[in-house]
């Protein structure tokens, strides 16, 4: 029973079917993006940014391939350096924002219910609890799902996509609307690689560049502090690009 | 499945169409959509049978418009069409390309119904 070949039609619901005749009927040319509205306040969110020099990441990954644990590492090493606040996306719980306030870095929790991913109406809202003049860094944390989040612009500069060890290297070729989406990519828990002999970083890598994405690729572990340094060169040298150019 | 989302903004935008033009309802929405758009066109149809009900658009009918994966090359110039995670020229091989087509989620038409015995909806 389906929507699309007519298997539906009955001789109870066939009436529902003769709809009034064509005169009268005039069909109006769009052309619009289905998602103009949220791109539209995503635009809005982005303007807020710019205004405020502040660089604005989303974060995404499957469930569990550390995202909350690459945050906390990150805020820890850039205390003293660079201001950070974190929008928190999860279906239920502060626990994520619970835990990244304990490093003393602001967190707004958004808990989306059912929905599976984060809209801009969503960032937006969760900005007015932010004190975005006294901020360099917002990282948004996406839901943990490899799939919707990437059709939802939220106003962020850059798209940061975590691949962990302990999932497939093919993941890119899986979900190419996600990875084809990274402007940077991050091998997370790569502590665990030589336990994980199925998982190629290389393969990774390639199954990335298949999608025509020239993103750099970072392998790196924030539990045992391996590998932070690039990403956190990555994150400096893109904040310094949203400061506005001084006339001096 | 975020397709829930996607649908009822559709219809927010095919709804405040009819209103504009005080159809009485909505006979026909035309959507077009590639396979790196994100959305899958099975479920937006599932989405869409229950985000109309109650509405103008109530028993409308959504056709989904399929559009292919393109690329340009950027090496070679060559376009051509490809499957959704290999964005390679199929050409020269070349990685370098640019996508023009098969990312689209677009509204693209609506039809509106005038009450009948009215006069025709302006187009």
């Amino acid at each position: 029973m389906c929507d699309t070949c007519g298997c539906n039609v009955t001789s109870g619901n066939r009436h529902l079917l003769d709809r009034p005749p064509a005169e009268g009927a005039g069909a109006i040319e769009i052309l619009e993006g289905l998602l103009s509205a949220n791109d539209r306040e995503a635009a809005h969110n982005r303007a807020h940014f710019d205004r405020h020099g502040v660089l604005a990441v989303n974060l995404m990954s499957a469930p569990g391939a550390g995202k909350t644990a690459l945050l906390e590492r990150t805020l820890d090493t850039l205390t003293g350096t660079l201001r950070v606040g974190v929008i928190e996306g999860d279906l239920e719980t502060e626990n994520d924002a619970r835990r990244i306030r304990a490093h003393g870095v602001p967190a707004v929790q958004i808990t989306t219910g059912s929905a599976c991913h984060l809209d801009a109406h969503m960032i937006h809202d969760a900005l007015h609890a932010l004190p975005l003049t006294a901020l360099d860094i917002v990282f948004i944390e996406n839901v943990g799902n490899l799939v919707c989040p990437a059709s939802f612009d939220l106003g962020q500069h850059a798209n940061v996509v975590l691949l962990s060890v302990t999932e497939g290297d093919d993941k890119p070729a899986k979900y190419p609307v996600m990875f084809r989406a990274a402007d940077l990519l991050l091998l997370s828990k790569i502590d665990l690689l030589p336990l994980m002999d199925d998982f190629a970083p290389a393969r990774a890598e390639t199954a990335l560049r298949a999608l025509a994405n020239t993103a750099p690729v970072m392998p790196l572990s924030a539990k045992h502090d391996i590998g932070m340094a690039p990403w956190l060169d990555w994150l400096r040298t893109r904040r310094a690009a949203c400061l506005p150019s001084q006339a001096d | 499945m975020h397709e829930l989302s996607v649908c009822r903004a559709l219809l927010d935008r095919a709804l405040a169409v009819a209103a504009t033009h005080e159809a009485a309802s909505i006979g026909r929405l035309v959507v077009r959509i590639g396979p790196l758009s994100g959305v899958e066109p099975g479920l937006l149809r599932e989405a869409f049978a229950i985000a109309r009900t109650g509405t103008a658009a109530a028993r409308a009918e959504l056709v989904v418009q399929r559009s292919a994966v393109r690329v340009r090359c950027e090496r070679c110039g060559a376009e051509s069409e490809c499957p959704p995670n290999r964005l390679i020229c199929s050409h020269c091989g070349d990685a370098s390309t640019q996508l023009t087509g098969g990312d689209e989620l677009l509204l693209v038409s609506v039809e509106l119904l005038a009450p009948a015995g009215d006069e025709a909806i302006a187009r």
